[in-house]
This record gives structure tokens, C-alpha cells and sequence, in this order.
């Protein structure tokens, strides 16, 4: 559909507009700036500030008839308003003249901002928003010189209400300008901050349990024009001009937000860089500007106290620190001694040069390499993954998009909100899932399965093979047919690696057969557990359904970024009877524990690296701090072990992996770190020089990466796998189902470390439907000896209507081993 | 929690009729003034209670209370003697009729007498201009106007009122 | 004038009863449209009439009726009693007294426009007059006038009453949508306006109490019979609240175009002790303030005559101001008002009545200098023409009026 463009003038430049554009934006297209306080290029215009005010006048039509008005040179005769009218709201039209440059508008400017300040406290120097402060920034362009107000009577209001444990607000700050009560509403459809009051007593409240309940309540801080909001994380930490901004990605979850990395370097931390925020970084493909709680808040476990600094080798029973000389020798070694009886392992946080380097160490064995994981079906991302150039922000009418087992808000935050907001833009989403979760509501159609039916609902939404189906799942095969665009996110919600890859399978069948795949906005997204998942899949790495009789059998194990043995007791068992491990970490793991090697590995902060994201995004992160001396990075003790075999690995810099390995794996041929680092101009502009537009997140330099094209839009011919039929989950007498579900907040490895986050974190807790629990005899609150597999844990019981009433939820990664749906059994504890 | 609901079934049926059942929020407003009926003030978890009714957040109960000056989140005495002092009856006397009455209760304005009954507050035209002094009594679920007020009238009001209270007292 | 066309309580004991209303040809109007009359015959007759808003901006009601889209349904009305202006008082008495009347003309307008469904926003303290007017809907309803199929025809309507709860905003008609829909009663951005989307994002008639009691003689008697009262621009009849310094304030129902004069001598009987009126406020305390001579006094209190004196006539509610005043402490209370009031949700009116507010005490409380008075008129300027919504406008009409015309009161104020 062709846009029709409006032209109108802007202080004498022509400018040429899609009609519907507000005259702001208009603009700031052109360079012009007006400023603003209540209008986010985000968020619909409220026109409430009224710091937009310009002059804007239309051509004149003569009533009679209805021809445009001429002046006595030809031109149009421009007819002007009484009053000033606000940019934000108003839309730009034909022959339109405005005005932001004269004195009727310098005064209005100058009138609001003293209007506003007449209220503010003027605490510039003890405030977080100081250097970065639109308010600050723009009274200094725009604002009166001096002050006509009482300073004693001005409101004396609270300056540190906690809104929760995560945000806190200065009620004197406070401008009123509803950027954050909208941002929760509008955005993120979560209204747990209002005003209260009325006129200038108007305050925000908040009245959710815990408090500022939402888990982007971050963003909020970031779009205040003022220093009113901000993180406890953050607040009286630094001042924005002492800190440095390095570019990096989030490593919590698979879409792969940009970040900015803020660091200081301090005394106290004896000289070194600390991390003082984290920042998000325009990515409109990606993040937009936008970043979860989690993203934001949970980087501390880079500076842990507990991490590893030396390597570490078992002598008799202890670990005790060594060279790396002696450490790397001892590898080599051993690994040269096992040769194809090594196996190495490794977690998808790990980056792709680490992770090819260590493939490629362990090929050069005649080893094998495996992924550590519960989650498979990536391989088939690399056929029919989405295309490239696929971007949900431009999702709409005649798209679809089907989420089949993932909570989306949980597991992958900012896609949910991306998938919300296409749905809001009249894209139809269909959600496919045995529990409700906080997608339904967006969406056309929802279809509520039982947990182990995943694979046979996403068959049944073939349209061909239409037989006898329920309501909702016509109404998904009409939004199907009916789209012209469809993307899958499929998840592991209840499922384990046996499940997941027969969804991933019934998924890709599905959209084969309607014919999504291979092109721009249609194919596969996979909500994996980690920031690179994607990437190990991609170079190989595989989850294996028998990995512990493998580590059972090998002489060496080769363990990097994973800890087999803290998530599952059977490959803690298995690793017993493994010759030696070698286990390359940032902590002691369980895992480590078990180690007769450990080698301290360098955090994501303190390198460079690629992750691929779950869009199949390769994007770049980069060194945010100066390491801590001792860890290395992951690739490079790859290529020294290498090395000290006699093969040659890139070990120099992650740059030059990733040349080795553009040229050896097909999917990235040609890809270059510089490709990575490009960037467009992105719509809204936002970032350092002009903070009041889109708030203090960062505008990208870095690059936007580059979305891998799949095998289909390649045009290679397809390996379509036979989708297998899972027996069905029944429970014997006695005992229960209960399936492992994924929270935000849980308690791992790189979340415990954020203190902040403590309260917000999921307990060793087990969510029960009260009708499972009567069934079962258990009591709402009530903790028992859950045994599962055979071992047994203290939980807690937590009575959820929403739970089905077929099976217990288990949150993985909260102290409870669970691979994939088990049967449970309950063993009470007495007194 | 469902105290409003095992209360006023009849009542909250009525008040969700009115509306477009897509459009329940619009009840906000009426299940406040529900909610105020027993004791004068909204209590919090009232305040829950509407939201689960209208599936909205308890912020955005609180938000819509907040804004209203009949809505009260906090307990104040059982009755509050609202008397209007904007311009068209502070024209006729209705400064000194708030003061007279001060007197009377011996409170200042915002103040509730020692025996938790009357609270006195000024507040905004009330549409009773022509029949200044006046003032609304806002207590028992109920908003009564009272004009073309003197302080005798007015005594004798506030002796009813105990008198009411107090046999309400002893009856329960 | 041969008995009242709204006030017609004051001449039949107990109106305010249904089968009073019905005996004195209530209904008959409503009656006529649904059974012989086309929605637009009904709306014809009411542009006809020159039938002008009385919740204050004058606006020619058949006109706003004729805006609705006939694309989008369903159509609302809405009937704003929501009557907060400070001096008026008018709705209340026609509420209370003549309640039926307002309601069929209410059904009137829900008929020409086509709405099923009509709601009344009663201000919050009106919390009696709210619960009568559920009775007389019951009554309605009871007696086969509102409901399904009406008179036979296909024609259904319900009627609902919807009470605030203290907030003079939401008189404003965008911040009362607001307030139905269960939100803050703040203003919304215009446009769109309500006739487009309104009500639940659907096309509503906004109209006052008074301006629909209008509707069911017009209907009746005919625009013709209408015009008969009034000017030619502004036809028909007005209730007038008085009150201020003036001997029988209440409400006069009155000829547009009728003097100052004649309301304050002839019907309110002049000024208590014999005292000289200083100024005038004829729209409550958005007044401009209008100083007293014999040329102001003689202005017809029409919608042009009245602004020819720089001031709107609003709805109507004239305080009469007597020469005891300083008009210093008048504009503070005026101030006051607005400053409690302001929504907050634009910034010059939140934080211009506020400034304003401050100033205004520290002048009338003795503590202020001559340059506070200027400061004052300068913020009131500065408030003009850049709030969201008319109230901010509103509070900076008395303040600038009052020191342009009096400003040796403030003067008086200043401790030199
Ligand atoms: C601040 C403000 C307060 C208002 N208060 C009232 C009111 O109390 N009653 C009323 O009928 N109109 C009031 N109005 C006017 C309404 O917005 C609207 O114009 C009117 O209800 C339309 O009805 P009409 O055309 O019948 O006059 C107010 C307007 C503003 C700006
Ligand atoms: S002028 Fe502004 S603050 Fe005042 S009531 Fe209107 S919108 Fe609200
Ligand atoms: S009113 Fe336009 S930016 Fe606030």
C-alpha cells in the first residue's frame, strides 16, 4: 500500500511527510528540534506539557468556491491561529506552515519551562538525572534565567518513596508528564502505577504487592525527563559524565537486547572499572529501546566476589592453584591422551568463537562435542529459521504469529512485548498452551492443550490435515490461512529435550506445509534457554538425550560454561565415573567442584565476542571493563590447550576466530566483524545529544548485526524430519505429574549474584491446581519432601487456579532438578 | 475479600448492568461510592475487591479515588460537615457561619471531634448559592444538603446526630 | 410572561410526579416524535429553534446533533449535570422540582440521534437528586416509556445515571467521558470531538440539563412558538441563577436579552442595605468581571450583547458584587477555586494556578508588594492561550479582569 505524503514547510524547509506523521516528528526528521517532556515517539501524544506549543498555519480556502485563498504573488494565503497549537498532537497536512523559531514560540517555550519549574527543587547537583537531565538540559536552551518564584513556597514533597524494592521516586521532581503511567499501560499492560490527586497535588502511586510490580519497570527510568525516577541500582552511583559507555548484548534470554554498558573506574575497587548500569541500545529489530528488569539489573554477577581467578588442579583431594602454564600442560596432556575419548561440553552462554574453537579442538582429537541442555530443535532453525530481514515491529494486519509452549513474559520478556504490540497493530496471534499466561489476552485465538498434546495440536493446525478439530484450533487454521506472514515461537514449557525436539519438528512441518519459510517475516524462533543457544546449535553442538552414559565412558571431559552436575544428579553420577574433567568456569560450580581441572574463564563483560540470537541474529558485543587478571577467555584456552597439541587455533583475538569461522561454516560465509559493527539511521532518533525526545537510552553505533539467512531462503532443498509421536504422560496411583516451567526471575548461576533481585525470585516451590492437590493430598503453602527421579527435595506448595489441573509446575532452576515432564511422588514431612 | 460482593450482590449486579460489559470499568466510580456506604472510607481491601470485579489493577482503584474529593482513603469522623466558603456564599456570611461552627465543634477545619463523630471541611460550590450559609453532611452512606443555615440550626443538627449515634450505640 | 416553559413547577404543585408530569401534557412531545416524527424531524425542529447550549459556550444544539456520523454506532447522549460552576444552581432546581421534563427531552435528543442508550452525570454531592432521578427512570420504565419498542415502533432506549464524586472538571464534557469510563476526569486531547468519538469511543451528544428541558416544549409548540422569547441570535428563555450581595438570589427564568438591570432591580429585588453594585460576574467564577455602570447595567444579557462587554455570558450565573468588596479578596477566591479544581494534567493550568494561588494569598494576607500584582497579572497572562482545557483559561479571567479594572484593590492590599 503506497503512503501517501504530505508537504508541508518547517521554518522554511520543505519537508515531505507520510500523512498521519505528527508535526514533531516531521521535525525531527529534518533536524528541527522541538522540544518535549510528555510526548515519546512511542507512546500515543497526550499533548499535557505543552512545551511544543508552535505557530501553525493552513492555507485559506475561500468558503464559496472552495478554492485555495491566493496572495497577491501566487503563493498560498497562509491563515494563522489565535493560539499556539502543541506539535505532538498535531498532525501535519497539506500546505501546512509552521513555525517553531519566533519569538511567540521562545516565549511559550520559555513560559512553560518556568511553569514547571516553579515547582521543581532545582537539586541539580545531588541528582542521578544531573548531565543527562532533559528538564536540565533543555531550561538551559530554552528556559527563563532566573527564578520569579517564592523558593518558599514551593511544595515541600518526599524524595525517596520506594516504589518497590527496584524503583524509587522524588515526588518534588516530579513533572507530571505521565511518561511512566503510560509506558506501564500503553506499552507493557501493566497499570500498577497511577496518579493519585489531583491539580498540582497530582503524585504517582503505586498500590501493586510487591511494589512497582512489573518486570520493565526499569524503562521507566530511563524515559522520565527527570531525575523523579531511578533504579536503586543505580541511584547516587555515579554521575553520568564519569562513566564510560561500552556496547554489549544481554545474556539472560534469546532475543539478544543491545546494550550499553556504563562503567566507572574507582579507588575503592582498587583502580579497576566497575560496572555502574546497564543501559539499553536502540535496536528497532531487536529491542527497540527498550530492556527487562532482568537485563538490566542482573549483570552482577560479573564482579562476584566468588568468581575464579586461577586455575586450579586436584592434588590428592584438594583443588589447589597452579600455573597456567602447568594448568594448560595438564590439559593437553590428558586430552592428548583420551583422543577420541574426549567429550567436550559446553552452555549456551558461551559465544560462538568460543564455542567453535572449542569444536575445533575437539574435532582435532577425534573427540565429540555436545551442548548442555534440555532443549533441541535448533538444528532446524538453520533450514527454516526465520528469513532475513524479519522484524516483528512491522507486524501488523496480514501477519501471524503462533507462540506454542513458551510464556513468552517469562521467558523471553521483550519478545512477548514485541509479539503484544504486533497483535495490537491487528497482527493475529495465536497462543497454544496448557496453562494461561499474559499473552492470551492479545490474542485471537487461544488454544489450551494438555501438557504432552504439544506436538498433536501444532499437527492438527496443518490446514491439509483438517479433520475432526476443536473451535479454537479452526479458528488457528483461519488465522494461519488467512496471513500472508507467520512466525512459530516455539518454547519448552512443560517439556524436556525428548519433547521439544518433536514440537520443533511438528512446528517446522507446519510451516512448511503452509508455506512460511524462507523468507522475510516467516519461519522458526526457538525461545531457548540461553543468550547463544542458537549459536551452539549452529556450529554444531547438539543436546544429547544419552549425554551421561557418554560422560559415563569418557576419559576426558571437557566441560565449558555448563554445570551438568548441579542441574541433574544423574550426569553429577555419570561425571563419577568419567576419567578426569576439566571444567572452565567463572565459579565454583558443583561441576567444578568435581573437577581435577578448573580453568578460570573471562566474563562476557570483559571481552569481545558474537552471540546468535534466537532471530538468528549475529550481533556483537564488546569489552566492557578491563578483565580481572587471572581468568581467560573461553577461545583462547581452547587454542593454548590447541596450541600445546601441536594444532593451530586462532587464540589472538575473538575477531580473528571469527574469520575462521565465517570461512569454515556456510550459514555465516563472508560475514565480517565489521558487517556486524554497521548501523542505519533508525526511526525514533533517540540517544546523547538529544535526551528529551526518547530518554537516556543509548542510540546504536555499534552495529544491528546481521540476521543469517536460512537454508530455504538460500534456496537449498529442505530435510524435512519425521515429527515422532511421544507416548502419552499418564500417572500411575500414587504419584503426579509435574513438568518443569521457566520464570524470569529464577535462582541461576548468574542471577543469585543480584541481591536486588532476591525478593522477586522464584523459591524451591512446586504450582499445584487445588483440584491436583486435593487429589494428591497436598495443602496450599504447605512444604514436603518432593521425590522426583528417584531423589528428593524440600518444596514448597503453591496452590495456583491457573496451573492445569493435570500436572505440577516446576520452575527450573530454583534448587529442583527437573529435566522434562517426570512423575513425582510426595513424602511428607512430619513436624 | 468478597465482603462488597456478599454485601451488595444485588447492588453490584445493578451498577455492572449499566455499562457495556466490555466497558466494566465505567463501575469504578459507582463501587466506590458502594464501598464508602459502611464506613465512610474506602478501605484497601475494598479497594482489591473492586479491582478483581472490574479486572483492573488496584493501583488504577486507588488512582480514581484519589482524584475525587468525596472518595476517602482515610477514616475521618462519621460525619463531615462540608460547608461551601467559595465565593458565592462566602458573599453571604458562609466564612463566619465555618468559624461559628469551629467554635461549636471546638476543632479547626480538617479536624474530627474527640468522639470520632463530626469532621469539618471546607469545600467548593456546592450549587447552593442562593441559600448560603450552607453546608452538606456526608456520613452514613448518605450526602444531605443543609441550608440557609444559622449556628442554631446547626446546634440542633449536631444534637440529633449524637443522640442518633448514641442510641445506635446501645442498640448494638 | 404567561407561565414558565422550564420552571413550570413553580406553577403545578408536585411535577416532580409522574402521573403529575403526564396530566400536564407531559410526554406528549416524545410521544409525537417516536410515532409521527423522523429522528431528523426532531433534530430539524430543534436547529430551527436556535436552541443554544446553556452549560455555557453557547453552542447551537441542533447543530452539535447533526454532527454525528451515521457510519459508527452506536450513538450516545450524555446529559451533564454535573453543574460545579461556583453561582450556578439552575440544574439542581429543574433535577429536584421538574425532573420529568428534563428526562423527555433528554429521551428527545437520544430519539433524534438515535441512542439506545442515554446517561445522566450527576455531580456527586447531587447524591439525593441522583437517587430520584433512579426513581423517576424506574417510573419511566414502569410506565412503558423507556424500554423495548416504544409506543410500538422499533424505537428501544434506556436511560442511566452515573454519579461523580467532587470535581468540577468534569463538567468539562471530555473529562466527564473520561470520568464514565471509570478514568481520572481529566480533559482529552480535542479532537477528536465527542461527536466523532465520545463515549466509549463512540459518537455522544454532550448536552446541559437546562438546554434539554428545553427540547420537549420546542418539540410541542414548535420552533416558531420558540423564537418568540428572546433575541434573534440568541432565541428562547434562560434560567438565571443569582446570588452574591443581592436581596433574592434563586433562580429567574427569564427572556434572553433580558438587562442586568432588570434581573438585579426587578427580580432580585436590588441590593441588600441600598449599597452600590461594584462589579458583575455574569458565568460564576469563570467570569470576566464586569464593571458596574449604567451601560453594563443596561446590556441585555444575551450570548453577544454580554460579550460585547468582553465577557461571555457562560451559563448564566450572575453574582452581583457589591461596593463592600475588594475585589483583591475576590479574585483569591476565584483562584482558590480553580487551583483546587485544575485536573494537573497540563502544566500551565496545574502550575499557574498554584503560582497564581500564591500570590493572590500573600496580596490579600498583607504580605505582598505592587510587584506581586504585576507578577500575578503576568502569570495569568502567561496561562493564556496554552492549557489543554477551557478551565486553565477560565481561572485567569477574573484575575486579569480584576486588575485591569480594579486594580486600585490591590493596591489598597499593599503595605507601603
Ligand atoms: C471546566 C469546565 C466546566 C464545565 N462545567 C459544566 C457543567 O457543570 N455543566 C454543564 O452543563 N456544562 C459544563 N461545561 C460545558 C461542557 O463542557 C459542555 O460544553 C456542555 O455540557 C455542553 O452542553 P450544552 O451544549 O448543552 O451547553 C464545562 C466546561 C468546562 C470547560
Ligand atoms: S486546563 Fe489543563 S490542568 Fe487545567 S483542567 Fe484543563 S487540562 Fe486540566
Ligand atoms: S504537550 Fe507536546 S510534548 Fe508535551
Amino acid at each position: 500500500m503506497a503512503v501517501k505524503m504530505v508537504n508541508l514547510t518547517i521554518d522554511n524547509h520543505p519537508v515531505s511527510v507520510p500523512a498521519g506523521t505528527l508535526v514533531v516528528d516531521a521535525a525531527k526528521k529534518v533536524g528541527i528540534e522541538i522540544p518535549v517532556f510528555c510526548y515519546h515517539p512511542k507512546m500515543d501524544p497526550v499533548g499535557m506539557c505543552r512545551l511544543c506549543l508552535v505557530e501553525i498555519g493552513r492555507p485559506m480556502v475561500d468558503r464559496a468556491t472552495n478554492q485555495p485563498v491566493l496572495e497577491a504573488d501566487g503563493s498560498p494565503k497562509i491563515s494563522f491561529g489565535p493560539k499556539l497549537e502543541t506539535a505532538c498532537t498535531t498532525p501535519v497536512s497539506e500546505g501546512m506552515v509552521v513555525l517553531t523559531e519566533n519569538d511567540k514560540v521562545s516565549e511559550a517555550r520559555k513560559d512553560i519551562l518556568e511553569f514547571i519549574l516553579t515547582s521543581h527543587p532545582l537539586d541539580c547537583p545531588v541528582c542521578d538525572k544531573g548531565g543527562e537531565c532533559p528538564l536540565q538540559n533543555l531550561t538551559m536552551r530554552f528556559g527563563p534565567g532566573e527564578s520569579r518564584f517564592l523558593f518558599d513556597e514551593k511544595m515541600r514533597l518526599a524524595k525517596q518513596v520506594p516504589l518497590g524494592e527496584l524503583i524509587l521516586l522524588d515526588r518534588e521532581r516530579c513533572i507530571q508528564c505521565a511518561r511512566c503511567v503510560r509506558f506501564q499501560k500503553e506499552i507493557v499492560d501493566d497499570p500498577v502505577i497511577g496518579f493519585s490527586q489531583r491539580g498540582r497535588a497530582l503524585e504517582i502511586v503505586t498500590f501493586s504487592d510487591p511494589g512497582f510490580d512489573s518486570i520493565f519497570s526499569g524503562n521507566t527510568t530511563d524515559i522520565c525527563p527527570v531525575g523523579a525516577l531511578t533504579t536503586s541500582d543505580f541511584r547516587f552511583g555515579a554521575r553520568p559524565w564519569e562513566m564510560n559507555a561500552a556496547a554489549s548484548l544481554c545474556t539472560h534470554c534469546p532475543v539478544g537486547c543491545n546494550l550499553t554498558i556504563n562503567v566507572r573506574r574507582e579507588a575503592r575497587a582498587g583502580g579497576r572499572d566497575v560496572i555502574k548500569r546497564i543501559m539499553p541500545r536502540q535496536n528497532e529489530s531487536v529491542n527497540e529501546i527498550w530492556i527487562c528488569d532482568k537485563g538490566r539489573f542482573a549483570y552482577h554477577f560479573t564482579e562476584s566476589e566468588q568468581r575464579l581467578t586461577e586455575p586450579m588442579m586436584r592434588k590428592g583431594s584438594e583443588l589447589v592453584a597452579v600455573s597456567w602454564d602447568e594448568a594448560l600442560q595438564a590439559a593437553a596432556s590428558r586430552l592428548k591422551k583420551a583422543g577420541e575419548k574426549t567429550i567436550t561440553l559446553a552452555g549456551g552462554r558461551l559465544s560462538n568463537e568460543d564455542l567453535f574453537n572449542l569444536c575445533q579442538l575437539t574435532s582435532g582429537l577425534g573427540g565429540q562435542y555436545w551442548m548442555h541442555g534440555t532443549m533441541g530443535g535448533g538444528d532446524l532453525l538453520a533450514q527454516v529459521g526465520v528469513g532475513q530481514g524479519t522484524n516483528l515491529g512491522e507486524f501488523g494486519p496480514g501477519s501471524a504469529i503462533l507462540v506454542v509452549a513458551s510464556d513468552l513474559h517469562e521467558e523471553a520478556p521483550v519478545w512477548w512485548l514485541r509479539v503484544k504490540q504486533a497483535a495490537e497493530r491487528g497482527a493475529t496471534l495465536i497462543v497454544a498452551s496448557a496453562r494461561p499466561t499474559r499473552l492470551d489476552r492479545f490474542a485471537k485465538c487461544v488454544i489450551r492443550y494438555a501438557y504432552g498434546e504439544e506436538v498433536e495440536t501444532v499437527t492438527s493446525l496443518v490446514p491439509e490435515y483438517k479433520t475432526d478439530v476443536s473451535e479454537a484450533i479452526c479458528a488457528g487454521i483461519q488465522g494461519i490461512l488467512g496471513a500472508e506472514n507467520l512466525v512459530v515461537f516455539f518454547g519448552s514449557d512443560g517439556l524436556g529435550l525428548e519433547g521439544t525436539t518433536a514440537l520443533a519438528a511438528a512446528c517446522m512441518e507446519l510451516l512448511v506445509k503452509t508455506n512460511h519459510f524462507g523468507r522475510a517475516n516467516n519461519g522458526l524462533i526457538a525461545v531457548w534457554p540461553n543468550a547463544n543457544t542458537q549459536g551452539a546449535f549452529e556450529l554444531g553442538y547438539r543436546p544429547a538425550a544419552d549425554l551421561a552414559s557418554r560422560l559415563a565412558e569418557a576419559q576426558v571431559a571437557y566441560i565449558a560454561a555448563a554445570d551438568p552436575a548441579g542441574d541433574d544428579p544423574a550426569l553429577a553420577e555419570a561425571l563419577r565415573k568419567t576419567g578426569f574433567i576439566i571444567v572452565q568456569e567463572l565459579f565454583m560450580t558443583p561441576t567444578a567442584r568435581m573437577a581435577d581441572l578448573v580453568l578460570p574463564a573471562q566474563a562476557f563483560t570483559e571481552r569481545e565476542g558474537t552471540f546468535v540470537s534466537g532471530e538468528r541474529r549475529v550481533q556483537r558485543y564488546y569489552p566492557a571493563v578491563r578483565p580481572i587478571s587471572g581468568p581467560r577467555p573461553d577461545f583462547q584456552i581452547a587454542a593454548q590447550i590447541a596450541a600445546q597439541l601441536g594444532f593451530s587455533l586462532e587464540e589472538r583475538l575473538a575477531s580473528l576466530v571469527f574469520q575462521r569461522l565465517s570461512e569454515a561454516m556456510p550459514d555465516f560465509a563472508g560475514l565480517t566483524y565489521q558487517q556486524l559493527a554497521m548501523v542505519e539511521e533508525q526511526w525514533p532518533l533517540i540517544g546523547r545529544h538529544d535526551l528529551y525526545f526518547g530518554g537516556t537510552g543509548y542510540d546504536n553505533h555499534q552495529g544491528l548485526g546481521v540476521q543469517l539467512k536460512p537454508a530455504a531462503q538460500r534456496l537449498e532443498p529442505l530435510n524435512l524430519p519425521d515429527v515422532p509421536e511421544l507416548p502419552p504422560l499418564q500417572a500411575p496411583e500414587g504419584a503426579f505429574l509435574v513438568v518443569p516451567i521457566t520464570c524470569l526471575y529464577d535462582r541461576g548461576q548468574t542471577l543469585l549474584p543480584t541481591s536486588l533481585l532476591h525478593e522477586r525470585m522464584e523459591k524451591p516451590a512446586i504450582y499445584v491446581h487445588p483440584k491436583l492437590a486435593t487429589r494428591v493430598g497436598l495443602e496450599d503453602k504447605q512444604s514436603f519432601q518432593l521425590v522426583l527421579n528417584g531423589i528428593s527435595t524440600l518444596v514448597q506448595v503453591i496452590f495456583d487456579e491457573n496451573a492445569p489441573e493435570g500436572a505440577a509446575l516446576l520452575p527450573r532452576s530454583v534448587g529442583v532438578p527437573i529435566q522434562g515432564p517426570a512423575l513425582a511422588q510426595k513424602e511428607i514431612v512430619s513436624g | 475479600m468478597n465482603e462488597l460482593q456478599k454485601q451488595y450482590p444485588d447492588e453490584i449486579r445493578q451498577i455492572l448492568a449499566k455499562y457495556p460489559p466490555e466497558y466494566k470499568r465505567s463501575a469504578v466510580m459507582p463501587l466506590l461510592h458502594l464501598a464508602q456506604r459502611q464506613n465512610g472510607h474506602v478501605s484497601p481491601s475494598a479497594i482489591d475487591e473492586i479491582a478483581e470485579i472490574l479486572d483492573v489493577s488496584p493501583t488504577d482503584v486507588v488512582s480514581v479515588a484519589g482524584f475525587y474529593t468525596l472518595f476517602h482513603l482515610e477514616e475521618g469522623g462519621r460525619y463531615r460537615i462540608q460547608i461551601c466558603t467559595d465565593l458565592p456564599c462566602a458573599l453571604r456570611g458562609a466564612e463566619h457561619f465555618l468559624k461559628a461552627v469551629c467554635e461549636e465543634l471546638g476543632v479547626a477545619v480538617g479536624e474530627t471531634t474527640p468522639d470520632g463523630l463530626f469532621t469539618v471541611e471546607e469545600v467548593k460550590c456546592l450549587a447552593a448559592c442562593h441559600r448560603a450559609p450552607m453546608f452538606q453532611l456526608q456520613g452514613d452512606g448518605e450526602i444531605a444538603y443543609h441550608e440557609d443555615q444559622t449556628i442554631e440550626k446547626f446546634r440542633a443538627l449536631v444534637n440529633d446526630l449524637r443522640r442518633h449515634a448514641q442510641t445506635h450505640k446501645e442498640a448494638a | 410572561m404567561s407561565g414558565y416553559v422550564l420552571l413550570r413547577h413553580r406553577d403545578i404543585p408536585d411535577l416532580h410526579k409522574l402521573d403529575v408530569y403526564l396530566a400536564n401534557g407531559g410526554f406528549a412531545a416524545f410521544k409525537k416524535a417516536v410515532t409521527a416524527m423522523k429522528p431528523e424531524e426532531v433534530l430539524k425542529e430543534v436547529m430551527d429553534s436556535g436552541l443554544r447550549g446553556r452549560g455555557g459556550a453557547g453552542f447551537p444544539t441542533g447543530v452539535k446533533w447533526s454532527f454525528l456520523p451515521n457510519k459508527i454506532w452506536p450513538h450516545y447522549v450524555v446529559a451533564n449535570a454535573d453543574e460545579s460552576e461556583p453561582g450556578t444552581f439552575k440544574d439542581r432546581e429543574l433535577l429536584e422540582s421538574n425532573p420529568f421534563q428534563f428526562l423527555e427531552g433528554l429521551m428527545l435528543s437520544c430519539y433524534a440521534v438515535q441512542a439506545n442508550v442515554g446517561y445522566v452525570y450527576l455531580r456527586g454531592e447531587f447524591w439525593r437528586i441522583a437517587g430520584q432521578i433512579d426513581g423517576c427512570i424506574a417510573d419511566l420504565e414502569a410506565a412503558g416509556l423507556l424500554g423495548e419498542k416504544l409506543y410500538g415502533s422499533d424505537y428501544s432506549l434506556r436511560l442511566y445515571t452515573h454519579l461523580g464524586a467532587g470535581a468540577y472538571i468534569c463538567g468539562e464534557e471530555t473529562a466527564l467521558l473520561e470520568s464514565i469510563e471509570g478514568n481520572l476526569g481529566q480533559p482529552r486531547l480535542r479532537p477528536p470531538f465527542p461527536a466523532t468519538a465520545g463515549l466509549y469511543g463512540k459518537p455522544t451528544v454532550i448536552n446541559n440539563v437546562e438546554t434539554l428541558a428545553n427540547v420537549p416544549p420546542i418539540i410541542e409548540r414548535g420552533a416558531a412558538w420558540y423564537r418568540t422569547f428572546g433575541t434573534e441570535k440568541s432565541p428562547g428563555v434562560k434560567i438565571f441563577s443569582l446570588s452574591g450581595n443581592i436581596n433574592k438570589p434563586g433562580n429567574y427564568e427569564l427572556p434572553l436579552g433580558t438587562t442586568f438591570r432588570e434581573l438585579i432591580y426587578t427580580h432580585g429585588g436590588g441590593i441588600p442595605g441600598g449599597r452600590g453594585v461594584k462589579a458583575i460576574m455574569a458565568a460564576g467564577a469563570s467570569s470576566t468581571l464586569i464593571l458596574a455602570n449604567d451601560q453594563s447595567l443596561d446590556t441585555p444579557m444575551d450570548y453577544e450583547s454580554t460579550q460585547q462587554l468582553g465577557a461571555p455570558l457562560g451559563s448564566a450565573s450572575v453574582i452581583v458584587i457589591d461596593d463592600s468588596v475588594n475585589i483583591a479578596w475576590l479574585v483569591r477566591k476565584t483562584v482558590n477555586f480553580f487551583k483546587h479544581e485544575s485536573c494537573g494534567k497540563c502544566t500551565p493550568c496545574r502550575e499557574g494556578t498554584f503560582w497564581m494561588d500564591n500570590i493572590a494569598r500573600r496580596l490579600i494576607s498583607g504580605q505582598g508588594s505592587l510587584k506581586d500584582i504585576d507578577l500575578l497579572y503576568n502569570v495569568a497572562s502567561q496561562m493564556q492561550g496554552k492549557c489543554l482545557c477551557a478551565l486553565g483559561e477560565f481561572s485567569t479571567m477574573a484575575v486579569a479582569s480584576g486588575i485591569e479594572k480594579f486594580r486600585k484593590d490591590f493596591e489598597a492590599l499593599v503595605k507601603t
